[in-house]
């Protein structure tokens, strides 16, 4: 706890003995970690041990059960909510992008809603950031006519519309081939050197761990909460945890 | 013991319903105030496209059940009038149930399977693929981003669709009484006599207090529906029975006030 308190400058999220789930249903109990300013920090574990609920309380979609968890300083409330949520980038699983909506309509929704900018400006800046992912050709294109991982290019380029302070991403390899996950990684990695920005993803494609990762946080559904933090290839060398060890062995003890 | 369990989850089930169905209407009238003060707000280009939607290409299906209706009810009515030899006064009824009671109940029938389902079906496709979550971490309210829109929608529509009801269910009464010899000149005659701008605006308020039911209802069910395979069904199919019971509830509602008020 010490620890948190003297980091407290760098650190972008922290949380303090909260409890993560929902109503009725603990899933998490008793977690405390802090994610710095500009690392890639993944949540990882096994199906159903609660990182992507985890995910969900970071940004503002469910309330904690207990303990305090604040996102740039400020927890989730009444009051924070419309500044957090200009903090804060979330690319979904699905890539969520508006099905009625071009990519470029959906990189340029945020803009229109949040900024003072004339449509000729908002429409430069959603080109930028839709290049800036590699899909300036598929500007024009609906979610529906372009493939899983360009959607979720696009939804990152969405996500960064705002300029926010923190980007998160949920499960951003699944249902994508090597390749294409591969080339995900590599840009989450450039955007990282490019903007200095905070990532946290949600993943356990161990691949993608070790190739993009700072530090990770590891949570077991067996008991409840946070087992291992660190820097993977620590985690995978040196934990004396056989969950861990497990895990990052591919199922082999 | 059981019966008890399944009392109290039944009724803690009905309570977290209601209180859902309450903060619904509370977020929906907030989002309304605030349009009204904020119009930039207001989602312009999304109302047209749902305007759209329910009231042009719901036109054909709603005048030809007016139509049918018309023709149904001069038919139905002519047995018995006939006997007294006054089919000429099957106008007059048929304006009355038209104007008052039947056009903008069978309107507002049909507004909620075809817009109320679609509303509550779009919408619960965007729950199931997150997007309702990304508007919420985007900081845009889902009630004014799509709910506030349809509603509008449907609230418009109703009277629109209401009067081509209305006119079609007269113009298939008056080609069936052409049929029994009155003609078409006496039969519009008596429309016009009997027909008070007061009925016909009665009828097209309460079509639009039935197009605000079922735009309600409609993205309602939408916005609880189940992130599983059958979800969206299941929202969609509680959209259309949710508005049919609340549209029957307020025009018996509405019918009894009327009675009482003697208007």
């Amino acid at each position: 706890m010490g620890d948190l308190k003297a980091m407290a400058e760098e650190n972008i999220i922290e949380l303090e003995r909260v409890d993560a789930g929902y109503p009725g249903a603990v899933i998490l109990k008793d977690v405390s970690f802090a994610i710095r300013r500009g690392e890639v920090f993944i949540l990882l574990g096994g199906s159903g041990c609660g990182k992507s609920t985890i995910m969900k309380h970071m940004i503002g979609l469910n309330p904690i059960l207990a303990g305090r968890l604040t996102v740039a300083g400020m927890e989730w409330g009444r009051r924070t909510r419309a500044a957090l949520c200009r903090k804060i980038g979330v690319m979904y699983q699905s890539g969520a992008l508006f099905g009625s909506m071009t990519c470029l309509e959906n990189v340029m929704l945020p803009l229109e809603e949040f900024t003072r900018m004339k449509q000729t400006e908002r429409r430069a800046r959603a080109m930028a950031l839709l290049k800036d992912v590699e899909m300036g050709d598929a500007a024009d294109k609906l979610p529906s006519e372009i493939s899983g991982g360009m959607r979720k290019r696009a939804a990152i380029a969405r996500a960064m519309a705002l300029d926010p302070e923190v980007v998160f991403l949920d499960e951003p390899s699944a249902g994508l081939d090597p390749i294409t996950s591969s080339a995900l990684d590599d840009l989450i990695l450039r955007l990282k050197e490019e903007t200095r920005k905070t990532f946290v993803v949600v993943t356990h494609e161990l691949p993608s761990i070790f190739k993009i990762a700072d530090r990770a946080a590891m949570f077991d559904k067996a008991r409840h909460g946070l087992i291992a933090l660190g820097a993977p290839q620590e985690l995978k060398d040196g934990s004396d945890d056989p969950f861990v060890r497990k895990f990052f062995n591919r199922g082999e003890a | 013991m059981g019966f008890f369990n399944s009392l109290g989850c039944a009724t803690m089930a009905w309570l977290r319903s209601a209180h859902a169905s309450l903060a619904f209407l509370g977020e929906s009238v907030v989002c309304a105030m605030t349009a009204i003060v904020r119009p930039r707000q207001f989602r312009f280009g999304d109302f047209l496209l749902a305007f759209q939607r329910a009231t042009f290409d719901g036109l054909p299906i709603t005048t030809g059940i007016g139509f049918l209706l018309g023709v149904i009810l001069a038919f139905q009515s002519a047995a018995a009038l006939q006997q007294f030899g006054v089919e000429v006064y099957i106008s007059d009824l048929l304006t009355i149930a038209l104007f008052r009671e039947l056009g903008p109940l069978v309107t507002a029938i049909i507004l909620a399977g075809r817009s109320g389902s679609a509303f509550a079906a779009e919408i619960g496709i965007m729950k199931v693929n997150e997007e309702l979550d990304a508007l919420t971490t985007m900081g845009l309210p889902p009630v004014r981003f799509l709910v506030l829109p349809r509603v509008m929608a449907a609230i418009l529509s109703m009277p629109i669709l209401t009067i081509f009801a209305e006119l079609a269910g007269l113009i298939g009464g008056a080609i069936i009484l052409d049929v029994m010899r009155v003609p078409t000149p006496v039969f519009w005659g008596h429309v016009t006599a009997t027909a008070t701008v007061f009925m016909i605006t009665l009828g097209l308020t309460k079509g639009a207090i039935f197009g605000m039911l079922v735009g309600l209802i409609g993205c309602s069910a939408g916005m609880r529906a189940r992130q599983t395979s059958d979800g969206v069904g299941t929202a969609a199919t509680s959209a259309v029975v949710g508005s049919i019971v609340a549209i029957a509830v307020t025009d018996g509602v509405l019918a009894v006030l009327c009675y009482t008020w003697g208007i």
